[in-house]
């Protein structure tokens, strides 16, 4: 192997690993704070990269009806709730959540012309179209299954896989889609040639983690939802709501996939289903940390995009089945090292 | 009881509580007041229900029977956040702190509830907390896990207090002290009273409780047996034998 190929996959494997990071991250972050093994991963980055391709090709992402009916579905029964607890003063801020941001959302890609927009504006809306998927899957499948067991809640994550999987089929068909480069061109650095796009996605995810980092350290709202990972119980003897953790968790993880989507779209082609083996990588970044750590899950999944890329040169239809294979000696190693403790209720 | 008008205003009410766990009834029937201001003991041996009243008071079990906080009733759907949010917080028997944070994070969470505030009025409270407990200032640094059996009850108090409430629930906070450090703690929740907070104080620690208080209950085997004035309390012959060790209280 020559140093050019040498830097070539190096640069391939650490443009993945990032992504594989992003999704790392949003899976630790949902796990520790719903105990919810969040399959669905994947479904986001898709929804965001094809929502993105068609509101680049001029037309109106079926993903925002699926965002306008899931927010009705809610409405009404948190309205029923609401009602019968007498509590009128929730239902403004209820509906302006579950009712007015989609259909605000819908709006605007009905009264823009998506198309022409500048691709700041295109992704901005994509990810305003996907990204509230996230707390409305949380109320809908799993706010009601809070307390059930992890094992549960991990038959209900297969489910909404599955299902969003199958509507992405129906909202986006069966062809692939690939969305122009943040910017065209590449980068000459001695023997290496830095694709712009690379150079964007790790620069991008890197920014992400940072402001994820200064979340999670610096403001109240962060510190919470670490809390509620941490004690539940505590958590909520002060105030923090299970619920409102469990879906901004979803918020924020739905929110990093879909700009994962957005982030690789233009270097790879996406389908409905390409984002279940790319959430799948990124879980693998997950376990290395033990669904636990936030910076062993993201080295970790930069581990993973590396391994991926040189297997794919070295024995490339053996590729999915090294990365995948990784998880057996971590397993192994995490479960000689550490205690096992029995799941609290 | 003071004169003061203030003072004699009921603050919570609880009419026949009951818990049951399956077909134990781990509390039956408990009826108890809290008046503005006023520092109430709830005292009993062990597995009386007295941790069971305060989780039902919190909204983390379902319970039959009455809570009003203000003569506004707490019913059933009413849950914990919501009761944070009108005041009411526990100081659980497990401290429930966040083992991970530095001592400073768990006071800052303890103020969530107040959010809408804006941070000036919380680092006043904050400033507040550390004068009261200095030793939580030295170490506000330190992660939660690491701190002393004393210094967790403090910071777990330290943290309630940090949400300002109108009632502080304290389940046990001698559990497992030292007793240099439960005189202590005594002395705080003493210090604590004349800032006009009502306290609800759940102790086995009968001698030390009744010293502090105004009013208590004694809870045997889920329904209250025994309430008074807490001196009369400590007065009473049965309750200097079973809970006060003999004669000597």
């Amino acid at each position: 192997m020559d140093l050019q190929i040498l830097l070539l996959l190096g640069q391939d494997g650490l443009t993945n690993g990032a992504i594989y990071a992003l999704l790392a991250l949003a899976l630790v972050l949902v796990f520790a704070v719903t105990r919810v093994i969040f399959i669905p991963q994947g479904e986001f980055v898709a929804y965001g990269a094809l929502t993105l391709a068609a509101l680049q090709a001029g037309k109106v992402p079926a993903t925002i009806w699926l965002a306008v009916a899931l927010g009705a579905v809610v409405f009404v029964i948190d309205a029923a709730i609401a009602l019968r607890a007498r509590a009128w003063r929730r239902l403004p801020g209820l509906a302006a959540l579950t009712l007015g941001v989609p259909l605000a959302v819908a709006a605007l890609i009905h009264g823009l012309d998506a198309a022409t927009l500048a691709l700041p504006l295109q992704i901005l809306l994509a990810l305003a179209v996907v990204a509230p998927l996230g707390p409305l899957i949380y109320r809908l499948a799993f706010q009601p299954l809070a307390s059930a067991p992890v094992l549960v809640l991990l038959i209900v994550s297969v489910a909404t896989h599955m299902t969003l999987m199958g509507l992405g089929l129906v909202f986006f068909g069966a062809e692939g889609f690939r969305t122009p480069a943040f910017s065209d061109g590449s980068l000459e650095l001695g023997p290496a040639t830095l694709q712009y796009q690379s150079l964007w996605i790790v620069g991008v995810s890197l920014v992400l983690i940072v402001a994820l980092y200064l979340f999670f350290g610096r403001t109240l709202t962060g510190k919470a939802l670490r809390a509620t990972a941490m004690n539940r119980t505590g958590a909520r003897l002060m105030g923090i709501s299970t619920t409102l953790a469990g879906k901004l968790s979803f918020f924020v993880a739905a929110l990093m996939g879909a700009f994962s989507g957005v982030l690789v779209s233009p270097v790879t082609t996406l389908y409905y289903d390409s984002g279940f083996l790319i959430g799948l990588k990124g879980f693998v970044g997950a376990i290395i940390g033990g669904l636990i750590s936030y910076p062993v899950a993201a080295l970790g999944a930069v581990l993973v995009g590396l391994l991926e890329s040189f297997s794919s040169f070295y024995a490339s239809s053996f590729k999915e089945v090294i990365v995948f294979t990784l998880i057996i000696p971590v397993l192994l190693w995490r479960s000689l090292t550490t205690r096992h403790v029995e799941e609290e209720e | 009881m003071s004169g003061m008008e203030q003072k004699n205003k009921p603050l919570l009410e609880v009419r026949d509580l009951a818990v049951a766990y399956g077909k134990v009834e781990a509390l039956q029937g408990a009826n108890l007041t809290l008046r503005q201001g006023e520092l109430v003991t709830v005292i009993g041996p062990n597995g009386a229900g007295k941790t069971t009243l305060l989780s039902a008071l919190m909204g983390l079990l379902p319970a039959r029977g009455e809570v009003t906080l203000d003569g506004q009733p707490l019913s059933a759907d009413v849950d914990v956040e919501a009761r944070v949010g009108r005041g009411m917080i526990l100081v659980p028997e497990k401290r429930e702190l966040f083992a991970e944070m530095s001592v400073e994070d768990n006071l800052r969470l303890g103020a969530f509830s107040r959010r809408a505030e804006g941070r000036a009025a919380r680092d006043d409270t904050l400033a507040e907390v550390y004068d009261l407990f200095p030793r939580l200032k030295e170490r506000r640094g330190q992660e939660a896990g690491t701190l002393s059996g004393g210094e967790r009850q403090m910071l777990a108090m330290g943290r309630a207090l940090m949400a300002k409430p109108r009632v502080l629930m304290l389940d046990e906070p001698s559990l497992g002290l030292a007793p240099l450090i439960i005189r202590e703690i005594f002395r705080i929740v003493a210090e604590l009273k004349k800032t006009g907070v009502s306290i609800l104080l759940v102790e086995q620690n009968a001698r030390a409780a009744l010293k502090v208080a105004d009013y208590g209950y004694v809870l045997e085997t889920g329904h209250v047996a025994l309430e008074g004035p807490s001196a009369d309390l400590a007065a009473d012959e049965r309750v200097a034998a079973t809970y006060l060790g003999g004669k000597k209280g």
